[in-house]
């Protein structure tokens, strides 16, 4: 079953040096129980999606396209009915825990707080029942419960965010970075939890990451995103296997792992997207560019069940102009800038 | 083997943590954070050490220590014949020269009010080196072209809000060899920028190493990058040095458990590997409060008697089981062992149930239970006696030997495992008999 559908969806917001476009048209599908992976560089857009699923976007940014989350249009819905899903119905986890939980609070109080507004039912025994139970699943033992957000080490911390998300039992978790201020082995712990709720919570989680090792261990399917468009999508061992858009192929070779024997690097730095490269995003990076990249935007393709990609290079040939594929060498594109 | 440019010899950097006013005004000295416990190595001449660890190592107050810019409190940091920690700062001003720094934030490391020019021309003015204004630009145009900020004009009158984060970096890095150092400490320099650009920046510091005759301390936590780029590598935990060889070595035949759990733990994208599951519990304690004998016992899977066991991994023992229970039998067992806080005490003997717990016998039980629970658990090798004494449950654990940094092979690793005088000390008490 589909928890959330994302259809077309456009996120943009004003700055001092014009609209930033930062999700361009993107569309997802996320099913009960399933990791997808969101994995980007930084400026691609992957924070501002994840926010705008759950619209929390910063005044004066815009939305159009639909977030259907159980048939229900999110981006449409009022911001009253929309503060009452988030919590019981959508969760949301960051990067900083420590940002997140009150300094002054026990951790009992933020559970209770969280409990009482939603749940105003519970009696006091369930409410402690209940946390205890969502922490002891996260490793926090209960001796624990009363004290505060300082006495606790970083993974502690985000062991009890994601704690506080789950004890309502939503049906969909997005986790912005959820590892990334987190030392390796305390990582792979928390990676451990979040791979583990579909047995544990049957929840779906939505992992945004900049870390392909993260999606490849983690996730059940990945989206790659570029330039506030989905590049590339389809399960995570497929795509790791055979990229087939030449960002994700790209990607894959710069990332220094205990496996890499040579550096790779991918020339320029993502763009910016006040006003990004016209065509296809990617195209004065790319090492396939062709004559048709700068001059036509790039059109979704399946070339195999449950995969898409954004790419001239897999058509539709059609819609490609005659020596639309003959190769563009680098003297003539706009040179992106190095990084 | 080249001969060393930089000797660390005993070197223990520990910060105080203020007591209370009572305290100072009797003269008694708070608890030290120990960041640096008496480490020594060598930093040969034109090699990449690759300095790894957690936050909370000690790395990066290992690596400031050695330029003097946190003071040691014991030991010495030979540099080109002189110890810096007996320097002044006027010498060390001198001495900073020839040893610069590249810190991990390159947002943070620039005045955002000052362009690039005045930014990678600044070290030059400090150390009065030139005032001449034509100089001065020819220098860092010169610095700027050959860390691939080119066309430099294109680049000098900017300010670092117009760079993106790799070519800060490369500012950065101009800033730094612009006069000509022969020690570059890098802390974490590539850990905050995107992976397509990571490679890049190591390459550049891989060229201007070849270039200008540089000797890297490379500072990070990602094994990664530190087996591509380093020469040899030392792995720290709590402020020590817990193993270190050269890289093929540590990566092809990892000795210290921390070691191979930090290559485990790496994630790969490789679509065939899952999330490792066997990995240590917990993080890295506090440094104030050091577990007893070696600090990784605590969240070691092959740890033995002779490791560090005490009251406080009881504490942590119990709590784990704990969390792991439903409500009812949690409370039960808590109140009859009492509050566990009180066995969070460095001590190889505890008294059970602690005050204001229940019945001697009903400890007893629980202790049994949670053996039977998983008796592969590390923890009861370290339990040398449990005796019931006058309603009472007393736990003794076996006295810990303190770990040193022995050979092994092409490495050194401080890790009873590798010590023959640990393991025949093991083997002899657990011939005494386990309770």
């Amino acid at each position: 079953m589909k928890v959330l559908e994302v259809r077309d969806l456009r996120l943009w917001y004003g700055t001092a040096r014009g609209a930033v476009r930062a999700v361009d048209g993107v569309s997802l599908e996320i099913d009960a129980g399933e990791v997808l992976g969101l994995v980007g560089e930084s400026g691609c857009g992957k924070s501002t999606l994840g926010r705008g699923i759950l619209g929390l976007l910063p005044e004066g940014a815009r939305a159009d396209g639909e977030v259907l989350y159980k048939g229900r249009n999110l981006v449409t819905m009022s911001p009253r009915e929309l503060r009452r899903l988030r919590g019981p119905e959508l969760g949301l986890i960051f990067q900083e825990p420590m940002t997140r939980l009150n300094p002054l609070l026990r951790i009992e109080d933020h559970f209770r707080e969280t409990l009482e507004q939603h749940e105003s039912k519970m009696t006091d025994a369930d409410i402690r029942r209940r946390s205890l139970d969502t922490l002891g699943r996260m490793g926090i033992p209960p001796t624990r419960f009363r004290q505060y957000p300082h006495e606790f080490s970083g993974g502690m911390r985000q062991r009890i965010m994601i704690a506080l998300a789950l004890v309502l039992r939503p049906s969909l978790l997005v986790a912005d970075e959820p590892t990334t201020s987190l030392d390796v082995i305390v990582e792979a712990q928390i990676l451990r939890i979040l791979a583990d709720l579909k047995e544990n919570f049957d929840t779906a989680l939505l992992l945004i990451t900049h870390n392909l090792g993260i999606v490849a261990e983690a996730c059940d399917r990945v989206a790659v995103m570029y330039a506030g468009e989905i590049a590339e999508e389809g399960p995570a061992r497929d795509v790791f296997a055979d990229p087939m858009h030449p960002y994700t192929r790209e990607l894959l070779r710069s990332t220094i792992s205990l496996e890499t024997t040579e550096l790779h690097s991918i020339p320029g730095a993502p763009p910016n997207l006040v006003d990004p490269p016209s065509g296809c995003h990617f195209h004065p990076r790319c090492p396939d560019v062709m004559q048709v990249c700068p001059v036509r935007d790039p059109i979704e393709v399946a070339p195999e069940p449950g995969r898409r990609v954004l790419c001239w290079l897999h058509g539709p040939d059609e819609e490609i102009p005659a020596g639309g594929t003959q190769k563009l060498e680098r003297g003539q594109i706009a040179v992106a800038e190095e990084a | 083997m080249s001969e060393a440019l930089v000797s660390v010899r005993g070197l223990k950097t520990y910060y105080s943590i203020r007591g209370s006013f009572l305290d100072r005004l009797i003269g008694k000295t708070g608890a030290a954070v120990r960041a640096v416990d008496d480490v020594s190595l060598d930093l040969r001449k034109g090699e990449v050490l690759g300095l790894v660890g957690e936050s909370g190592s000690g790395k990066t107050t290992l690596g400031r220590t050695l330029l003097g810019l946190v003071p040691a409190t014991e030991g010495s940091v030979t540099f080109e014949g002189r110890d810096i920690t007996k320097l002044h700062e006027r010498e060390l001003r001198d001495m900073r020269r020839r040893m610069q720094i590249v810190f991990q934030d390159p947002h943070a490391s620039l005045n955002p009010a000052m362009t690039i020019a005045q930014a990678v021309g600044h070290p030059l003015e400090i150390h009065g080196l030139t005032n001449d204004r034509d100089t001065l630009r020819a220098r860092v145009s010169e610095a700027l072209e050959r860390v691939g900020l080119a066309p430099a004009e294109q680049f000098m009158d900017k300010y670092p809000s117009d760079l993106s984060g790799g070519q800060k970096q490369r500012a950065v890095i101009a800033r730094a060899i612009i006069l000509d150092p022969v020690l570059l400490v890098a802390d974490e320099p590539v850990s905050m920028l995107d992976m397509s650009v990571r490679a890049k920046i190591l390459e550049l510091m891989l060229a201007l190493k070849n270039d200008f005759n540089l000797t890297y301390l490379y500072i990070t936590h990602d094994l990664a990058t530190a087996k591509f780029f380093c020469d040899r590598i030392a792995i720290m935990y709590l402020g020590r040095i817990v193993e270190i060889g050269p890289s093929a070595a540590i990566y092809e035949d990892p000795k210290h458990p921390y070691t191979q759990a930090l290559l485990k733990a790496i994630p790969e994208p490789d679509p065939r590997r899952t999330v490792p599951r066997d990995l240590p519990r917990g993080e890295v304690p506090d440094a104030a409060r050091p577990p007893l004998g070696c600090s990784f016992h605590p969240r070691c899977p092959r740890a033995f008697e002779v490791c560090g066991w005490e009251a406080r991994d009881l504490k942590d023992l119990l709590e784990t089981r704990w969390a792991h229970m439903d409500e009812e039998g949690y409370e039960a067992e808590q109140a009859a062992i009492g509050p566990v806080e009180e066995l969070d005490v460095p001590e190889i003997h505890a008294r059970l149930p602690v005050n204001g717990g229940g019945r001697g016998e009903d400890v007893r039980a629980i202790l049994d239970r949670a053996r039977e629970a998983d008796p592969a658990e590390p923890f009861w090798t370290g339990v040398s006696r449990i005796a019931d004494v006058d309603g009472h449950v007393e736990v003794d654990w076996h006295e810990p030997v303190e770990p040193r940094l022995l050979a092994s092979g092409p490495v050194e690793v401080e890790c009873h495992l590798y010590d023959e005088d640990a393991l025949a000390e093991a083997a002899r008490r657990r011939g005494a008999g386990n309770p």
